[in-house]
């Protein structure tokens, strides 16, 4: 029950989305897609859906394209947020639900556990236009997951809502994954990722440029963060020999360093120079990785 | 259920229950109502004060004998009529009548030659009719005076008053008499109506149907999950459900009450329902052209509101639709007058005018069965045509969100859902 991606490229004329992308996702795994804006990731999921057709190479899962024959085993959140406005929560879920195949009352008694469990049970018989966009973006991710689909598909999950409702999304992300579903999903957000994936990819302009479980990453990565909190004037230290990137902060310094021996060296210089109130070195955070990855501006 | 029968249920259910499907329904019922009995309605104001209703004439007449025979004569032809002959000179009649004492004034002479002379004062603009009944009166007054000059017997008196039997009939057997046509051109006449108004009206449900979808963003777990022609299909059939409810209720509405109201009123627009066998194969064929012509337009707007955006561009989309829709209408129309006209025979083979136009001339002429059955065939071929194309550019359009909403788009769609290898 994997989903492979094989050589995949995806063309709009001359512009191309998604080129050349190679992946495994294996069963039962939470699996991190990142990118920045445009870099071809809701074209991916589009490709993994079948909505739209590969210009080459192939998107299997279990052995076979993902179609209309198996959408009731597909659970898909769409980046563009969206149900009917006019129609009440129960009706539209239930309804959503059986078209991916699943039976009405059992949509009926999933959806009040899934009420209940996000603190809304009173929205049942609420217009979704009456519904703030937060909660509308619940009963969103709940139409996704009701019908208990095996592979689930999320565009930018946590987009939008606040950090309460975050841990309550990210827990049943979580749940939902421990009873077997195997769940890609992207985010703008590296600390959603890196706190619930255990692989992940980077694409960049349709091209991967990371691939791999989260680990393997970061210790490939090889830089590590050093943060020094000291009142002197460390911003001398940006022409130290191994040092990649300073960032002042308030407190102090967060020096980028090639490797971890360089931080010895560090400690030595500064040593006696002043007071030193923190000196620790750390793992590179994900958004760390990113940035050099993709690139450019983010967030 | 499968998902073709849970897409198809919802819209027809949603749209059921809607308020404004209940109000138009119920409001075009009572509409309904009130047009079959229009004229008990319009009885119960009249029947009341029908005396004093009545149109008071005031003759002078310089022998006297002219005017009571107009009273006797009038009654005949229009009994709301009165006749006050008067002794008095005619101007000082004619300052009554603007007074209001009277609502005109009727001089009449009889010269020597045996000719009637009148002349008629009204201020009002409404009294049209009874001039011209007057006139009919006064006609067979100067006759009998003839006759009686002449002195004619009562049967030859009847001789020549006797009313000329004109029949129209057409050279060929297929033609319709006049008497036909005219009873069919009501029937035709309203079932157009119906047919063009119900087809405006709801291929606009089913691309505002799918424009909400679309602008609501819906459409992306939709169309994840079901196939977009399974998605069309289910939608047109819904909708064409909910039409044929909507047209089977008002039917049955009007057909019970003119059944009621006609017991007590014969002739007027009942004469145009007169349920023989023609206006039968009539209402059948209404029914086929309707649905044809429905499917044809429902599915062309299902795929152009795939292509907008936002529903406030729809509008602008469906134009040209919204165009042939009425040209086919106009033609149809101005095919009642001239079934026969070869415009309308052309144009009746042209898919996006054939359940107008070609309903127009079934209706109204007696067609050989092959012509109508052309037209079905080729309507038909059209509607499979437009669903199969409508489906790849509804999987692309679907998809595809910017600010314009031109026949552009129609390209990108169809690039977006291109089948790849």
């Amino acid at each position: 029950m994997t989903l492979t991606i094989d050589q995949v490229t995806k063309k709009f004329g001359a512009h191309t989305a998604v080129n050349q992308l190679s992946l495994t996702i294996p069963e039962k795994t939470m699996f991190g897609f990142l990118g920045a804006n445009g870099a071809g990731k809701t074209t991916t999921f589009r490709m993994m859906l079948g909505l739209i057709d590969a210009s080459a190479g192939a998107i299997t899962w279990n052995g076979e394209k993902i179609g209309y024959h198996n959408s009731s085993q597909v659970g898909y959140l769409p980046e563009e947020r969206g149900l009917y406005p006019k129609m009440k929560v129960k009706e539209q879920v239930v309804y959503l639900a059986r078209l991916r195949g699943m039976d009405r009352k059992k949509a009926e008694t999933e959806l009040e556990y899934w009420l209940k469990r996000f603190n809304v049970p009173e929205y049942e018989n609420k217009r979704v236009e009456e519904l703030s966009k937060g909660n509308q973006q619940k009963i969103q991710f709940i139409a996704a997951i009701l019908h208990k689909p095996e592979l689930i598909i999320l565009d930018e999950p946590f987009s939008g809502l606040d950090p309460v409702n975050v841990e309550l999304l990210k827990d049943a992300v979580r749940d939902i994954q421990r009873q077997g579903a195997t769940i890609i999903f992207s985010s703008h957000r590296m600390e959603h990722v890196e706190e619930l994936c255990e692989s992940l990819c980077i694409i960049h302009k349709g091209s991967p440029v990371l691939h791999g479980k989260l680990k393997e990453i970061k210790r490939s990565f090889g830089k590590k963060n050093l943060l020094i909190d000291s009142e002197m004037d460390l911003s001398y230290l940006s022409s130290f020999k191994g040092v990649v990137k300073i960032k002042e902060r308030v407190e102090g310094v967060t020096l980028q360093i090639e490797n971890e021996e360089i931080s010895q060296a560090i400690l030595e210089d500064i040593q006696g120079k002043g007071f030193i109130r923190r000196f620790s070195l750390e793992e590179p955070s994900l958004n760390d990785i990113f940035i050099e990855k993709a690139g450019a501006s983010f967030e | 259920m499968n998902r073709f029968g849970l897409i198809l249920s919802k819209t027809y259910m949603q749209k059921l229950k809607s308020k404004s499907f209940l109000i138009t329904t119920i409001l075009f019922a009572l509409a309904i109502v009130v047009g079959t009995n229009f004229q008990s309605i319009a009885g119960l104001f009249n029947s009341d004060e029908g005396d004093e209703e009545k149109w008071e004439v005031v003759v002078h007449d310089e022998n006297g004998a002219v005017a009571s025979a107009l009273e006797q004569q009038i009654v005949f032809v229009n009994e709301q009529i009165s006749i006050t002959p008067s002794e008095e000179a005619p101007s000082d009649l004619e300052e009554q009548v603007e007074e209001g004492e009277y609502d005109a004034l009727l001089t009449v002479m009889l010269l020597e030659s045996g000719k009637l002379e009148a002349t008629y004062f009204s201020d009002s603009l409404t009294s049209d009719q009874y001039s011209s009944d007057l006139q009919i009166a006064m006609q067979t007054i100067q006759s009998n005076l003839a006759a009686s000059e002449l002195n004619l017997s009562a049967d030859e008196l009847a001789t020549l008053n006797m009313p000329v039997a004109f029949n129209h009939e057409s050279f060929t057997d297929g033609a319709k008499s006049a008497e036909e046509l005219d009873e069919a051109r009501g029937l035709v006449y309203i079932l157009i109506f119906v047919i063009y108004m119900s087809v405006l009206i709801y291929s606009m449900m089913i691309a505002t149907e799918v424009a909400t979808e679309k602008s609501s963003r819906v459409m992306e777990i939709l169309v994840s999950s079901v196939p977009p022609i399974q998605q069309i299909f289910a939608k047109i059939l819904g909708v064409g459900l909910l039409g044929l409810t909507q047209l089977a209720l008002w039917a049955a509405v009007g057909f019970a009450s003119i059944q009621l109201s006609s017991d007590s009123f014969e002739g007027g627009i009942y004469s145009l329902f007169d349920f023989s066998g023609n206006s039968v194969g009539t209402i059948v064929y209404g029914i086929i052209f309707f649905l044809l012509g429905y499917f044809l337009f429902a599915a062309l707007a299902a795929f152009l509101g795939s292509l907008v955006s936002r529903t406030e561009d729809l509008q602008q989309m469906l134009m040209p639709v919204n165009l042939l829709i009425v040209a086919g209408a106009m033609l149809a129309f101005f095919g009642l007058a001239n079934p026969e006209g070869t415009l309308i025979t052309i144009t009746s083979y042209i898919p996006f005018f054939s359940p107008l136009v070609m309903f127009t001339r079934v209706g109204m002429l007696n067609l050989p069965m092959w012509e109508p059955l052309l037209a079905i065939g080729l309507t038909l071929l059209t509607i499979f045509i437009i669903g199969w194309f409508g489906a790849k550019v509804y999987r692309g359009g679907v998809l595809m969100y910017g600010n314009s909403s031109s026949f552009k788009d129609l390209k990108k769609a169809l690039i977006l859902s291109k089948k790849e290898k």
